[in-house]
């Protein structure tokens, strides 16, 4: 479904904050795979998303989506087969539009709607929506005329979800999308996406600081350091093994012990 | 005293259209777009040129399509160019000069005698009386104000305003950010052009200096106008600006009628009227911080 042949990005080159944000990245993705990823700080993980969605082009290699070259395109055409969700729930909606017409610009993307530029919000639009806001148990089918920016961040972050998983997109990039969230909720939020992810059956990648999280999530786990894949596991040979199995395979990868702060406190 | 208010509600519906450029531009799109003063003339020169030349109706939509243009220039120059958007607007106002003077057959101020204009024409037809001017006035821009009102519903409506709520999402919703930029201040130039094409067949006479502090004027309709109704929708917005142009027009007929202040300084006064409403929440902040902090001296914490 994904292949990242190769990539390498650097930013800053030829001065002193010169940093090799990723180095000779190759992955490949099934279709269907839920991948989960661990790294300690910096080591590449959100430059990894920036590069598959487009956030910049990468500097070497080639990215491409289902037999499809995208490693030149925009961002906002990849964005037609790519959701993304953030750690801040506050970028992934515009807080001064009602939760129906925030939901009205993600379904933009279905083929039909790409040049219906001057077509409004019909009524079965309307409808559709609500019965999707109504998955989500949270009582926003009856806001809907509301401004998104009187929702919680987990609501608005279930809102993104919805949003980015209306139309079932390609891949879905998932960056640490619960961290900023209360315990509860984000435990709510993570078991919509579970939910979401099996029933569409969409190929998903997700950054995590939760170790067990990465474990039980999904059929595949990776673990990056300073711009590098230093360990892959999926499918039988991952469900074998336990949290200390992981830190340990990342000290045999990296060299090093893993270092990201958050990992450490939420252990 | 008729006469007055029925001239400040003439002026008030015709600038209330700079205003809803203002409104798109600046509350919508969130980008102070500088085109507008030029934008305003170029309307105005174009429309009087075209009624001069014995062509009053087609030079309405000349004036658009030509104000379009000057928004379409500042939306390259910032979203392709890189230029930042109150440069863009400045580079394309100054080049707007030799535009306008040129629509305006190189002289620098143009005047309509005995031809007609949209309103002498609308007069002949005998609706509305005496108050024809106000009536043709506030049709065209009622109507406007709909057509903007059913523009920003649309899809490609909702694309322009989440591009000034949240960019982020727009581009991780597949829509161009670039694109809809341009849309927006297209259109909002659009809106500024034709309010200067309806003043100046109005007036009879188009100046190359008359839209200096346009921008500013149409601010200060916008502000006045949230003031009084909140700015919590869209079509609250709309209809915001409208009212608040024909108050600021009041305003200044009570103003000119009454002489409370000197005509030549009520530039000076508006600058600072919008100056202060702009700045309204810094002051409030700080005025509030002032004493909170009078409050912990005097408790006599550390």
């Amino acid at each position: 479904m994904l292949k990242i042949n190769h990539v390498s990005k650097t930013f800053n080159p030829g001065t002193v904050n010169e940093k090799k944000a990723l180095e000779d990245v190759s992955l490949h993705l099934l279709s269907g795979d839920f991948v989960t990823i661990v790294g300690s700080n910096g080591a590449g993980k959100s430059t990894l998303f920036n590069a598959i969605a487009g956030a910049f082009f990468a500097d070497e290699g080639s990215i491409e989506l289902a037999g499809e070259d995208i490693t030149f395109k925009p961002e906002y055409k990849r964005s037609r087969e790519m959701g993304r969700l953030f750690q801040d729930p506050m970028r992934g909606t515009a807080p001064n539009m009602t939760i129906e017409e925030n939901l009205a610009l993600a379904y933009l993307r279905t083929a039909k709607h790409q040049n219906a530029f001057f077509s409004r919000i019909s009524r079965a639009d309307r409808q559709f929506f609500r019965d999707q806001l109504a998955l989500l148990d949270m009582g926003l089918e009856d806001r809907m005329k509301q401004p998104v920016g009187l929702l919680s961040g987990g609501q608005r972050q279930a809102l993104t979800l919805l949003m980015a998983t209306m139309v079932p997109p390609k891949v879905l990039l998932l960056d640490e999308h619960t961290a900023a969230l209360d315990p509860a909720t984000a435990e709510k939020v993570l078991d919509i996406t579970k939910d979401v992810v099996s029933r569409n059956k969409i190929t998903t990648l997700m950054v995590t600081h939760n170790m067990s999280n990465a474990l039980s999530l999904g059929n595949r786990t990776i673990m990056m350091d300073s711009g590098r894949i230093v360990f892959d596991t999926r499918d039988e040979e991952r469900s074998g093994m336990t949290v200390d199995d992981l830190l340990e395979k990342f000290r045999q990868g990296a060299g090093k012990m893993l270092d990201n702060d958050r990992i450490l406190l939420s252990n | 005293m008729l006469y007055v208010t029925q001239t400040a509600l003439e002026l008030g519906f015709l600038y209330a259209l700079v205003a809803m450029a203002l409104f798109v531009s600046y509350r919508i799109l969130d980008i102070a777009d500088l085109t507008t003063d030029g934008c305003f003339v170029l309307g105005a020169a174009v429309s009087v040129t075209c009624a001069a030349a014995g062509y009053p109706i087609l030079g309405i939509p000349a004036a658009m399509i030509a104000g379009s243009a000057a928004g379409f220039v500042t939306a390259f120059l910032q979203t392709r160019l890189g230029v930042p958007s109150i440069l863009a607007g400045i580079v394309t106002n100054t080049g707007l000069y030799t535009v306008n003077l040129m629509a305006m057959g190189w002289s620098s101020n143009v005047s309509l005698l005995k031809q007609a204009t949209v309103f002498t024409m609308f007069r002949d037809t005998g609706i509305g009386g005496g108050w024809y001017k106000v009536i043709l006035a506030a049709f065209v821009t009622v109507l406007m104000g709909l057509l903007v009102l059913g523009f920003l519903r649309t899809r490609l409506g909702l694309s322009v305003r989440a591009t000034g709520d949240n960019r982020d999402m727009v581009r991780a919703s597949s829509i161009n950010p670039t694109f809809t930029i341009t849309v927006g201040l297209c259109l909002a130039n659009a809106l500024t052009a034709l309010s200067g094409a309806m003043v100046g067949q109005y007036q009879k006479t188009m100046d190359i200096n008359g839209g200096t502090g346009i921008v500013v004027i149409g601010l200060a309709c916008l502000i006045i106008g949230e003031t009084v109704l909140g700015r919590r929708t869209v079509t609250k917005g709309v209809i915001a600006v409208i009212i608040g142009s024909v108050i600021y027009r009041l305003i200044y007929a009570i103003v000119l009628y009454t002489k409370v202040v000197p005509v030549d300084c009520l530039k000076l006064l508006t600058a600072v009227i919008v100056g202060l409403a702009i700045a309204f929440p810094s002051i409030k902040d700080w005025v509030l911080f002032q004493r909170r902090k009078a409050v912990a001296g005097r408790k006599g914490g550390c």
